[in-house]
């Protein structure tokens, strides 16, 4: 240390210096922030960008209308329309057979649970013949599935009602105003249209569509009809 | 109870024959009643146990509210959908990361395509620097205009159900407990409001507005913009932030096993670094590669039930739900979104009285007559509606470069449409020289080789290639030829 430096070593001395003052700085935003400090001028650049998009509206005169429609989309969709649509599905699945609790009355399960089925690897969807293992267990994954008794297999129902439903129900949702006649008054003063087809074709569709669904739901019972009959089995 | 009768038969039996059977009869009570009271005395020391437990508890999430999520949405174990997994929010994030930025592009398009910069266009002077991409709309291609807004209204139709989707694929996360463990992590959840709420924002006030449903307390044209710039900024952040976690969850698992998988098959995601996966997932009930196919299926009945408005031919027959798919009620009429009614134009207005009022160089004005014997050009362009909706037809009328001509200024700068019109927008829309001066643009008087119906814009309207529907003024009743814009 005493001896001098040449000036190449001292410019190299203050290099790590500064590039150690660097890493110490990024070390402090580190814990002090919880992120990379480019994360931080990545999302203060985003704020940025927002916010004079805010402050337009503001300009425009039109930010309270702004920020209740923005509010009341995000409530909306995560606190009214997400728990509606789960409850409703939560209730269908208890309804119908195919479910995780429902079943058709006297009927056994038409596929074995869908966890064992894999892991017996040949993922037979019915076998008529008792199968050897420990008794089934509900509630267990992993256990052995109720063998099948003889009796006709129906395939689970609910996903052949639930898909139609929700079709039906996104068309709605979408198109409700015209649907219900809601914009009839304002499309009319446009356009000089009515509302009044929306709503047969909604119902047309809506009708379509369980009608594809009732015979894809058919041509699913007979294919595992002829499954179940013996020496009918496909695999 | 088996435990304790099993010992005791067990003892009974091996009694030496009944010389006191009284005796053995008190011992057996006496067992009996401390047995009882053992079971009471165990009873409760359990049942202090769990108070204490409780206690416990309680104390320990009042002081450590971290590890101790209030109950409901906030407990992991409320979430049971084995579907959910950092795979299936990948996928969504993908098509949607694809979708979303064409329909950003579109839309921006759009608002180039209304020429804010020219004179009276701009209706949303605040926000110059978000003009900073603006360029003078060109004439050509003529359907350019129509094929971005069909592309934007409908394949924002079409990524609705896919949004939906995506987004109950993150829920949970909503709710993760405990909301915040730093200050980037406050930071980035403020970043997603403007993501959620952007995008549910613009898709209901677009979807609202394609249907006319004015119930917004704003003007469409502004808070749809602004809301948009919004949303990007949210967007941009948080594909930032999540791509390569969204690379990995892609790489997760592959795409055509899962496409292969039945319902049988279906097994729950492994834990992944999101925590998007349930913690206790239950049994499924649809495969991964039927709800993708439901949600696939979906946006293509979405788009598809619309997609023919912008399509025309005999496509417009599949357009259950465009607003003005199935409308026309003669071969020869398009649809309009402004009726002579909702104006309230008279007769008067339009009749013999009418003048055509042509401002440049020197001011001049012609009757209806007149106008029909100057030299008649045609041209076949489409009506393209920033509502997706458009139309091809067959135009009649005076090149606005001829009467441009006639006012004595065959270079001007641009052009001042004005209408009869005097209520509602876009009654006056300024034109660029280019506009002006396209061979194509037309003082129209014919429509489909019929007297314009008043609702097209009886006795003129203008009709330029490649402009927005509403930049096609109807009842022209003045034409200014610009030195400047």
């Amino acid at each position: 240390m005493t001896r001098m430096a040449s000036p190449s070593a001292r410019l190299d001395v203050r290099a790590r210096n500064v590039a150690g003052r660097v890493r110490r700085a990024s070390g402090w935003v580190r814990r002090w922030y919880g992120a990379n400090p480019l994360h931080l001028l990545a999302l203060l650049a985003a704020f940025a960008l927002a916010g004079y998009a805010v402050h337009a509206v503001i300009a425009a005169g039109q930010w309270t209308g702004f920020a209740v429609w923005f509010a009341v989309a995000i409530i909306g969709h995560d606190l009214l329309l997400f728990p509606l649509y789960s409850l409703a599905d939560l209730s269908l699945r208890h309804l119908l057979p195919g479910g995780s609790h429902g079943r058709l009355p006297g009927v056994k399960p038409a596929t074995r649970g869908p966890f064992e089925a894999f892991q017996s690897a040949g993922a037979q969807p019915v076998d008529t013949r008792p199968a050897p293992g420990p008794p089934p267990t509900a509630a267990a994954p992993g256990a052995a599935a109720q063998p099948g008794s003889g009796a006709p297999a129906w395939p689970p129902l609910l996903n052949y009602v639930r898909i139609p439903v929700i079709f039906s129900l996104l068309l709605l949702l979408t198109f409700f105003p015209m649907i219900l006649g809601l914009s009839a008054p304002e499309l009319h003063r446009a356009s000089g249209l009515g509302t009044g087809p929306y709503v047969w074709r909604w119902l047309g569709v809506t009708g379509a569509m369980f009608a594809i669904s009732a015979a894809a739901y058919a041509l699913s019972t007979r294919r595992a009809a002829g499954r179940a009959r013996p020496g009918g089995r496909r695999d | 109870m088996a435990g304790i009768r099993g010992p005791r038969q067990r003892a009974a039996s091996q009694r030496p024959a009944a010389n006191d059977r009284w005796v053995a009869r008190r011992q057996r009570m006496a067992r009996r009643r401390r047995a009882f009271s053992a079971s009471a005395a165990a009873e409760r020391e359990r049942a202090a146990r769990l108070a204490r437990r409780a206690a416990d508890t309680a104390r320990d999430a009042a002081r450590h509210p971290a590890e101790h999520p209030p109950p409901g949405p906030f407990r992991p174990g409320t979430w049971r959908s084995p579907l959910r997994g950092l795979w299936l929010t990948s996928v969504l994030a993908v098509v949607l990361l694809a979708g979303l930025t064409i329909v950003a592009v579109t839309g921006l398009l759009s608002y180039a395509a209304y020429d804010p910069l020219l004179g009276s266009n701009d209706t949303t002077p605040g926000a110059n620097l978000l003009k900073f991409y603006l360029f003078t709309w060109p004439t050509h291609p003529s359907w350019w205009y129509r094929v971005d807004q069909g592309v934007h209204v409908t394949l924002g139709l079409a990524l609705l159900p896919i949004v939906l989707m995506k987004l109950w694929s993150v829920l949970p996360r909503l709710f993760a407990w405990p909301p915040v463990r730093s200050l980037a992590q406050i930071l980035e959840r403020l970043s997603l409001i403007m993501v959620v709420g952007g995008v549910l924002f613009e898709f209901a006030t677009g979807i609202l507005n394609i249907q006319d449903f004015y119930v917004f307390p704003f003007s469409f044209y502004t808070a749809h913009l602004y809301g948009a710039w919004v949303f990007i900024a949210g967007l941009v952040i948080h594909v930032t932030l999540k791509f390569p976690r969204m690379m990995r969850g892609l790489r997760s698992r592959s795409l055509r096993r899962e496409l292969r998988t039945p319902l049988a098959g279906t097994q729950p995601e492994e834990p992944d670094e999101a925590g998007l996966r349930a913690a206790r997932p239950g049994v499924p009930t649809i495969s991964r590669r039927g709800l993708l196919a439901a949600v696939g299926g979906a946006s293509l009945t979405l788009a598809g039930l619309v997609a023919g408005q912008s399509i025309g031919g005999l496509a417009r027959r599949t357009s259950l739900f465009g607003p003005r798919g199935l409308s026309a009620t003669a071969p020869h009429y398009l649809p309009v979104n402004r009726t002579a009614a909702s104006i309230g134009l008279t007769a008067q207005e339009v009749g013999p009285t009418y003048r055509l009022t042509l401002a440049g160089a020197h001011h001049l004005m012609l009757t209806y007559e007149q106008l029909r014997a100057l030299p008649q050009q045609a041209v076949e362009l489409p009506i393209a509606c920033v509502e997706g909706w458009s139309y091809s037809a067959r135009w009649t009328g005076v090149r606005l470069g001829d009467l441009a001509r006639m006012a004595g200024m065959p270079e001007p700068a641009g052009a001042l449409v004005e209408s009869i019109q005097q209520i509602g927008s876009w009654r006056a829309v300024t034109l660029s020289a280019g506009q002006v001066l396209d061979p194509q643009s037309l003082l129209a008087v014919t429509l489909n080789g019929h007297i314009l119906p008043w609702d097209h814009g009886y006795p003129a309207r203008t009709i330029i290639p490649n402009a927005p529907g509403v930049h096609n003024t109807k009842w022209v009743n003045k034409i200014t030829f610009l030195r400047q814009v």
